[in-house]
């Protein structure tokens, strides 16, 4: 048993800290915000270069394979600089799918561009009554002949707008809420037939909401089983939620951090708030929370190596309890002991409160994994 | 990082389980399990089992009669012992003095008390609280004066756990009044039988008799009793609370609630079918055992951290232990006190003989609510956890 990083993690994470150190800050985040799509090419390239993009990727795929920690390393440095760029989408969704359910003709027609930062994507799953069930899907992909047409609405789709190509959950057969006949299928972004409306995400972030109308694409285009493809979601949507819980304790990290610094150099009736205890006990809570929530994240890490899917799916179920319990905590009080500033756009601690709050209503809330819990017969 | 427990770890673990399977009594066992107070007798015939074994005193150096686990061993084996479970063993004797002995105290002390403590030929009680002392320790009043070769001492303790059973106690004193409150303090050992020492039970919220006061009135303790220097003592009291950091979490006692709980409510009904399928009931326990889960991993970074790098310095995670370790023991009892509803009315005074069969399955349950509101307060109150936080791990 050890929680330490090997060597090659600590320099990996030595070298996300500094590129991003470097290249992000908070002032350069807006100037990226406002680029097309709400992130920054040359900030892509950059984590490309340093072999970011590549990690996960199997080596005779052109990747490092690397594993769980690795994207745990990566994530939670992304979540402390606030990072816009795609790499939840791309690299652990897209990548994902890839990896676990891609042919080698798929992996070697996308696997390159997204290693060397030329391709992004975009994951299309959220339905307008779907909530966070996966296999609540109304999307249609009818076969004709060797092709598929797809038909439907998607809804918040991260990097919709920029995305060169989209991932869809759609239904080959059975009704709405059927477990079988969910398929996953690879989408150019501009074939006919799709539109697209854009918008800004209240974390910053950029999605867009996708209709498919006729969009035909051929057989090829299905990852794994298109008559059975839920196991393959649920598979990369826990890699996804584990990805989810290390961005969120990156971004607690540096909220605990902002709101200790600011409440020791904040000076009211002559002294700094700091040294009154009811905020020090609060900000001790926001520790225990942080690092209740790194021991879950940990766990996820682990757990998405799990060989039992069901076993897995628990495991990654109670870190995202854990984190949304920790993050909700973590995230108001960082406002609250900030004041009135914690109020403002100016300040960054609110962006890092709007990010985690946009954390935990992504791929099920602390209700709906608490219930997956329970439903499984708990941990003891 | 690599969370699988080794080859040998998973043997050992099972190892030491098959050793409680085969020399826990049972009777000792199921009072255990309902939350019954075991007699002194039980107590010591564990004790003298588990010594016997060479697993009486298992975190003490070699030479004095320990086993050179690792702190991963110790965790499997504390863990075991906390779910199977076991009675712990004596900690004012093999977790408090013990460790300052050996670490302080001279040959003749080491050989003198070592060997009696890992065997309980003494019961050793912990003399630190007093009425006007609980969180503010070091303003301890409890005086010993040097009169020739003689300790004279005069005071009051409180809080004492178990000092009914007591042979022997430690104490704090205050040795030098003029000095500044924390320099002026000393340890020193001496026998609960001696003249002027009265011991008068608190009887606590649960109805039990776990604590006591213990006065002192003149009574005469010979010099040699002191444990290493004269006025040092609140440094050795320091070492002595810093000692134990991770069994604190109890994890394995919240883990042994919780199959309690499940058991239970799988056959009390509510609304006509069991508890355990009440889906508002379900989720506070999934949420309970999530928190507990997250517990056990902030406790193995603790453990492993020591492992790899010894236990110089305390990694941060630790000061979470005690607040998250006595919030959930908490929260399972309430859970516990949920599942029998009305049924933890009943007072049963006399409830340790076990004399009042009706009263088999809700016994001890509504008293081990009230009695562990007690592990939020003791061992540095989880207040006083929070200061520390601020200010040694977040620099407030």
């Amino acid at each position: 048993m050890d929680f330490d990083l090997s060597e090659e993690q600590r320099l990996l994470k030595d070298s996300v800290d500094g590129l991003l150190t470097d290249s992000y800050d908070f002032d350069a985040r807006k100037k990226y915000m406002k680029e097309k799509g709400g992130w920054s090419k040359a900030v892509w390239s950059k984590l490309a270069e340093q072999g970011l993009l590549g990690l996960p990727f199997a080596e005779a795929d052109g990747g490092f394979g690397a594993g769980g920690v690795e994207t745990m390393i990566v994530m939670e440095a992304l979540g402390k600089a606030l990072v816009l760029e795609p790499y939840l989408a791309t690299v652990v969704i897209a990548g994902g799918f890839l990896r676990h359910g891609g042919s080698d003709a798929q992996k070697a027609a996308h696997v390159p561009g997204i290693i060397d930062g030329s391709k992004t994507f975009a994951f299309a799953q959220l339905e307008k009554n779907s909530r966070y069930d996966l296999h609540d899907v109304t999307t249609t992909a009818k076969k004709k002949g060797d092709a598929y047409v797809i038909d439907g609405e998607k809804f918040v789709v991260l990097n919709g707008e920029n995305a060169d190509a989209l991932i869809v959950t759609a239904r080959t057969k059975g009704d709405r809420r059927d477990k079988s006949g969910v398929g996953v299928f690879l989408v150019p972004s501009d074939a006919k037939g799709i539109t697209k409306k854009s918008y800004p995400t209240q974390d910053g972030l950029h999605a867009a909401d996708i209709t498919f109308t006729g969009v035909e694409v051929d057989g090829s285009a299905a990852i794994g089983n298109p008559e059975d493809g839920l196991a393959l979601i649920e598979r990369v949507v826990d890699d996804a939620r584990g990805a989810l819980c290390a961005e969120a304790v990156g971004l607690m990290d540096e909220s605990l951090k902002e709101t200790v610094e600011y409440i020791k150099t904040r000076k009211q009736f002559g002294v700094p708030i700091g040294t009154f205890q009811s905020l020090q006990h609060r900000a001790s809570d926001m520790f225990v929370a942080v690092e209740q929530a790194r021991s879950m994240s940990m766990f996820a890490t682990m757990a998405s190596e799990f060989e039992d899917a069901k076993e897995r799916a628990k495991a990654i179920a109670a870190a995202k309890v854990q984190i949304g319990k920790s993050l909700k905590f973590v995230g108001q009080q960082s406002i609250q002991l900030h004041g009135g500033i914690g109020m403002t756009m100016e300040a960054k601690i609110g962006h890092y409160f709007k990010r985690l709050t946009m954390i935990e209503n992504t791929f099920g809330d602390t209700d709906y994994h608490l219930r997956r819990v329970t439903d499984a017969g708990g941990l003891v | 990082m690599d969370l699988a427990f080794t080859k040998e770890e998973i043997a050992f673990r099972e190892e030491v389980r098959q050793f409680f399977r085969d020399n826990v009594p049972p009777e000792t066992r199921r009072k255990l399990v309902e939350g019954r107070h075991l007699s002194k007798d039980e107590m010591i015939t564990w004790w003298r089992i588990l010594n016997k074994k060479g697993w009486g005193v298992s975190h003490w150096p070699k030479e004095y009669g320990g086993t050179g686990w690792s702190s991963v061993q110790h965790y499997i084996f504390n863990e075991e012992l906390q779910s199977y479970p076991a009675p712990a063993p004596l900690a004012f004797g093999v977790s408090m003095v013990g460790p300052v002995i050996y670490t302080f105290g001279n040959e003749k002390q080491k050989k003198e008390y070592l060997p009696r403590i890992a065997n309980v030929d003494d019961w050793w009680c912990q003399g630190f609280s007093e009425p006007g002392s609980g969180s503010d320790l070091a303003s301890l009043k409890t005086k010993a004066e040097r009169k020739g070769d003689k300790w004279i001492i005069n005071g009051q303790k409180t809080w004492t756990t178990l000092a009914q059973h007591a042979d022997m106690i430690f104490c704090l004193c205050r040795t030098d009044p003029t000095a500044k409150k924390q320099t002026g303090i000393s340890f020193i050992v001496f026998s609960m039988k001696s003249k002027g020492v009265t011991v008068r039970p608190i009887q606590t919220i649960d109805g039990g008799h776990e604590v006591n006061e213990v006065f002192f009135d003149d009574v005469e303790v010979p010099y040699e009793n002191l444990i290493g220097e004269e006025n040092k003592g609140w440094d050795y009291a320091k070492f002595l609370l810093g000692n134990e950091r991770t069994g604190i979490a109890r994890v394995g006692v919240s883990k042994e609630r919780i199959r309690r709980i499940k058991d239970l409510a799988s056959k009390v009904e509510s609304n006509g079918k069991p508890i355990l399928l009440d889906p508002a009931f379900r989720e506070k326990l999934a949420a309970c055992e999530i928190e507990l889960k997250a517990l056990e991993l902030t406790q193995l970074r603790v453990v492993a951290d020591e492992s790899k790098h010894g236990k110089g310095k305390p990694n941060p995670a630790s000061s979470v232990l005690k607040i998250k370790g006595s919030e959930i023991q908490q929260t399972t009892t309430e859970l516990l006190m949920e599942v029998i509803g009305p049924f933890a009315a009943p007072y049963d005074v006399h409830g340790d003989d076990g004399s009042n069969e009706a009263m088999e399955w809700t016994a001890q349950i509504a008293p081990s609510y009230f009695n562990n509101r007690k592990v939020s307060i003791y061992g540095g109150s989880n207040e006083i956890q929070r200061n520390i936080i601020a200010k040694a791990v977040l620099g407030l």
